[in-house]
């Protein structure tokens, strides 16, 4: 009797161990789930295609090396440019084929509290993932502006350039991308420090 | 594809590719030769329309973008007779060289002028940045200044 309480105690024992052992194991392999999905998410980010918009000062910039979008183009109040030089001036709703001009659904600036130039890929996530410097969403209001967003997403379809040569798209594919922000997202979206 | 919208007030339909430009449209299909062609780069403001009011480069303007709005070109841009102030101020300083870049320089000042009465020079060396290949920057500066001035008088 003595022994097989014994032996009860001990398998029991095992068993709180062993399914004790798997929650870490599973904690861990979701950490490092989210932490690849961060890197992957981030490479999209801070790709030219995303970071020409969000500029440091009233100014975008352009082109694959991110110079100060020609004739002086300026913010103004709202993000859509200035009295007689808005961004629809040029920039219609889609890529225009002809005249090697980008365009995507309302084209314009992101506001200057999201300013990511110059940042750390963790400063840039801090400050979209802040809702006093991301216009207060929450993250799954994130998540559906950088999943669904026309204009995030014409990052992947950036169109021709105006000598007629494609645009660098960013290194990870649309599905991707999204699949990504939504597993870092799910997973708390944590911010590792770096 | 057929695109309906309005060419200086007037009610007009054309059948083209809907990714035509409305610079193409404008002066080869409905034969308005006043807005001129530069870049087709959206780089040089020589075919700058109005679209609803508001500045736009119609080489850069694919014409199904068109549809059911007012379109204002420099011949829309007098009322009948009556010169509007930028086409009196542009005459009284004797702007133009060539003349070619003159009617985008023209309503690209008439959609300025709508929203800034009386423009600084800032206000203009950040809004007017069209191209002139002949220089007319210095009389152009003057002839914004003088058309604000006749605006104001008016209104
Ligand atoms: S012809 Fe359209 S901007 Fe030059
Ligand atoms: S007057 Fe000749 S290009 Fe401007």
């Amino acid at each position: 009797m003595k022994f097989r309480s014994i032996l009860l105690m001990i398998t029991l024992l095992t068993v709180v161990m062993v399914s004790y052992n798997f929650n870490e194991v599973a904690e861990v392999q979701l950490e490092e789930q989210s932490m690849e999905a961060f890197g992957t998410m981030m490479e999209v980010v801070m790709h030219k295609r995303c970071m020409n918009c969000h500029p440091k000062g009233d100014q975008p910039r352009q082109g694959e090396d991110s110079h100060l979008h020609y004739f002086g183009v300026q913010r103004g109040e709202d993000g859509h440019g200035i009295a007689a030089l808005k961004c629809e001036t040029c920039h219609q709703k889609e890529n225009n084929l002809n005249s090697g001009v980008p365009g995507a659904p309302h084209w314009h600036l992101a506001p200057r509290s999201m300013a990511w130039e110059g940042l750390s890929r963790t400063e840039v996530a801090s400050v979209f993932m802040n809702p006093e410097t991301n216009g207060g969403k929450s993250p799954e209001e994130i998540e559906k502006h950088m999943t669904e967003d026309d204009l995030v997403l014409w990052a992947f379809e950036p169109g021709i350039g105006l000598d007629g040569v494609p645009r660098e798209k960013p290194p990870v594919s649309k599905e991707e991308f999204i699949e990504a922000v939504k597993i870092w997202i799910a997973n708390g979206a944590k911010i590792p420090s770096e | 594809m057929k695109v309906d919208f309005k060419l200086n007030q007037k009610e007009v339909n054309v059948d083209v590719d809907e990714n035509t430009p409305l610079l193409w449209v404008i002066r080869d299909v409905l034969d308005m030769k006043g807005t001129k062609f530069g870049c087709g780069k959206a780089a040089c403001g020589a075919c700058t329309v109005h679209v609803d009011g508001e500045a736009v480069r119609s080489c850069s303007f694919a014409v199904k973008f068109a549809s059911g709005k007012s379109i204002r070109t420099i011949e829309g841009l007098s009322n009948g007779e009556d010169l509007h102030p930028v086409q009196q101020a542009w005459k009284e300083e004797i702007v133009p060289q060539c003349g070619y870049c003159q009617p985008g320089f023209m309503m690209a000042t008439a959609a300025l002028l709508d929203k800034i009465p009386n423009p600084t020079d800032e206000d203009i060396d950040k809004n007017i940045v069209n191209i002139c290949r002949c220089g007319t920057y210095y009389r152009m500066r003057k002839a914004i200044h003088r058309a604000a001035e006749l605006k104001n008088e008016a209104s």
